[in-house]
């Protein structure tokens, strides 16, 4: 027994360095399938102001009915702080915002999914979006945890058409698959909204409960459905091509800036029309709401092709 | 037997050995998520350096180039500019140039008419002034009273208000001079944030910055000359305040048209955010009554204080940069009489509210976003009814704004 157990372990020790000699040697790298072709990122770009006003007025009309948001905010009970800040300053400024969670709570109202699974939750809640659509063409996801400058949103959907499969957000890269990250929120058409959920219902494509040993987050599976219907990941960006969608806070941001462009901090940081942060206390969301909406330099003025009232009943923005 | 049953354990152990390996790596090596590049990180396009705008002059900085973003309309600000010229003297020390003052150099101040950094020892290359007194809490007085004269002597002529802040002050110079726009230089008086004990008419707060008019920093000058004013203590911002109102300079009033603070000695999370135990001094200190919450603070805020380094940054990102696209504050004060650019734009304003036609390649025309008539004060508290008001929504070139209502 002892040489086998001698041998058995000499076996362990052989199969594992052979894998990592193998993977070291890239010639064959167990992950991908594809060939070594260059995968092509996707950009989704905001208008430019030039682009803006070269549009007629009928058509300018026209978007602004089109360009209307609904907001799906999953929150869960204990992050209740984040929940009542979400509702008390960023999604006021979403045409339609409905929160769903994964169990209810006393104190906030919202769509109970009664869901533990985070997967199961997110596709229960992109299917009630979906038939509770009204006339409502973009769709947003985040968590409570996110912050959301809708109206930047609205700016990069402005020209695009929702009845073309769009999946955007802050693009990732996981072996060969592209998705997009949750953290900093995901933008879905209603042409990619209504795909997902015809292609939820395939269980060989799209299970509920994955298929490999270990589970793959919530927004790679969401890819993985999604491109089985051929929608893709993209990335948002403004009209300079800065990224839109960020996955980390200001004041990490305006760090990493004040590391990196020491003599140009706040240009090399984030776009201006910046649609998402992650990581951001209540409270410091509270003072972007100040940022965003209210504190401006006197004199200034930019004419904007469309004008976003401030919402009712509210006065943080 | 024992031969082909170790070769089966071997294998068995191989298999086993590969596949967790497999897994292993897959998990954080295959699979490891990094972002997708942007275009602009894919031209990799270096940030390009500022132009500098500063003309040195001795140790002061004189602004060239009001700084200006590329979309914007910003000629209200520029008329503002060069009517109501602001001096900044900021109050720092050796020990925090590269700490504080690179960073207020590299953001607030840019936005002043002069800028002037005051230190004990001079520094030709930052640069500093060197005000001759040691460092310390018990200098501040020494060093104010100082500064405003080295202020007086070397650079009258070349502003109308003269603000002091310290190194870990942020101020919005826009917004200040819109407070400031409603007065003269030839006014006796100074604005901060106002306190009230200890003086008839109160004194303003050092940290949150005060500002005074030309007449104002001539009187204190002129107090020291006639020893009416003296250094009595080192508590910079109750001496000043006692010297000027010996001098009949009034205590102003720096508040915004719906009486919200502009000037804050704190920084915008704790006045937005945070709860004043009612026992902390500030209650006491405060002219004005203290709101809490977000009408704590004027939409067009002029400082705060105890701000950091990263914040200054963040501060300038959120006043300068970052914004809501399309989005109609619901504060929006009239412009002033005598400050809106050119002659055309007067017949604008009283001709009511019109749509206007803004021509972009003109000098001189008028911006309709912030020309509207006398009825500001009501479609400022009350959003709901814009009535008139919609006729000028985002007005561009030839085109009425297209508005969008949010209804819930």
């Amino acid at each position: 027994m002892l040489s086998e157990g001698g041998s058995f372990m000499k076996g362990m020790a052989m199969g594992a360095i052979f894998c990592l000699g193998l993977s070291l040697f890239g010639t064959f790298s167990p992950a991908t399938e594809h060939g070594p072709g260059e995968h092509h990122h996707h950009h989704v770009k905001a208008p430019s102001k030039d682009e803006l006003t070269r549009l007629s007025d009928s058509h300018v009309l026209e978007l602004v009915n089109q360009v209307r948001v609904s907001c799906i905010i999953m929150v869960q009970p204990k992050i209740l702080v984040y929940w009542a800040t979400a509702l008390d300053t960023w999604s006021k400024h979403c045409d339609k915002a409905v929160f769903y969670t994964s169990e209810s709570s006393k104190a906030l109202e919202a769509v109970d999914l009664n869901e533990e699974d985070d997967w199961a939750r997110l596709r229960k809640a992109l299917k009630h979006a979906y038939e509770n659509a009204g006339d409502l063409r973009w769709f947003f996801v985040a968590k409570a945890t996110t912050f959301a400058i809708i109206e930047n949103l609205k700016h990069l959907v402005l020209t695009k058409d929702p009845e073309e499969p769009f999946y955007l957000g802050n693009a990732m890269k996981s072996g060969e698959l592209e998705y997009v990250a949750y953290e900093s929120g995901i933008v879905l058409s209603y042409e990619a909204l209504k795909r997902l959920v015809n292609v939820l219902e395939d269980e060989e494509k799209c299970p509920e409960r994955g298929h490999a040993l270990w589970t793959m987050s919530e927004d790679k599976q969401l890819a993985v459905c999604l491109k089985y219907t051929g929608v893709f990941a993209e990335n948002g960006e403004d009209s300079h091509g800065k990224g839109l969608f960020n996955s980390k806070s200001v004041d990490s941001l305006i760090t990493d800036s004040m590391r990196d462009n020491p003599t140009n901090v706040v240009e090399g940081c984030c776009s201006d029309l910046a649609v998402t942060f992650n990581g951001m206390s209540p409270n410091q969301m509270q003072v972007m709401m100040f940022g965003v909406y209210r504190l401006r330099p006197y004199g200034h003025d930019f004419h904007d092709l469309l004008v976003f009232q401030p919402p009712e009943g509210s006065d943080n923005d | 037997m024992k031969g082909s049953s170790s070769r089966l354990a071997f294998s068995l152990g191989f298999l086993v050995g590969a596949c967790s390996i497999y897994f292993f790596l897959r998990q954080v090596w295959f699979e490891r998520s990094y972002p997708v590049l942007t275009e602009a990180q894919e031209r990799a396009t270096a940030v390009s350096e500022s132009p500098t705008s500063w003309r040195k002059e001795g140790a002061a900085l004189i602004n060239l180039l009001h700084p200006h973003h590329a979309d914007e309309d910003s000629r209200l600000a520029d008329v503002l500019y060069h009517k109501v010229r602001v001096l900044c003297w900021v109050m720092t020390g050796p020990y925090n140039l590269q700490s504080r003052a690179r960073h207020v150099r590299a953001t607030w101040s840019r936005h002043c008419n002069v800028v002037v950094f005051m230190s004990s020892v001079e520094d030709p290359d930052f640069p500093t002034v060197g005000l001759g007194t040691k460092e310390g809490r018990d200098q501040l007085y020494w060093k104010t009273i100082r500064a405003f004269h080295y202020v007086y002597e070397h650079h009258a002529s070349e502003a109308d208000w003269f603000l002091k802040a310290d190194d870990d002050t942020f101020v919005v110079v826009d917004n200040l001079r819109w407070i400031l726009s409603n007065h003269t230089p030839e006014e006796p008086i100074y604005f901060g944030k106002r306190f009230k004990p200890y003086t008839k008419q109160g004194y303003m707060s050092g940290g949150a910055g005060y500002v005074l008019s030309k007449e104002a920093l001539k009187r204190f000058v002129e107090g020291f000359r006639t020893k009416v004013c003296t250094h009595i203590t080192p508590v910079e911002d109750l001496a000043l305040g006692q010297c000027l109102e010996k001098m009949g300079v009034q205590a102003g009033d720096s508040r915004d048209t719906l009486h919200r603070e502009t000037f804050h000695p704190f920084v915008p999370e704790h006045h937005l955010t945070g709860k004043f135990s009612k026992s902390f001094w500030y209650w006491s200190y405060c002219y004005y009554p203290i709101v809490e919450g977000p009408q704590c603070c004027s939409d067009l805020a002029v400082s705060f204080h105890y701000v950091e380094a990263e914040l200054m940054y963040t501060l300038e990102y959120y006043t300068y940069h970052l914004r809501a696209f399309g989005y109609r504050p619901r504060y929006r004060p009239s412009v002033r009489q005598g400050l809106t650019p050119g002659p055309l734009s007067q017949t604008v304003v009283t001709a009511g509210l019109k749509a206007v036609q803004v021509v972009t390649d003109g000098r001189g025309h008028t911006t309709s976003a912030s020309s509207l008539g006398g009825n500001t004060i009501k479609s400022e508290t009350e959003p709901e009814k814009l009535g008139k008001d919609d006729l000028n929504s985002g007005v561009t070139e030839n085109r009425t704004g297209v508005t969008q209502g949010r209804h819930r």
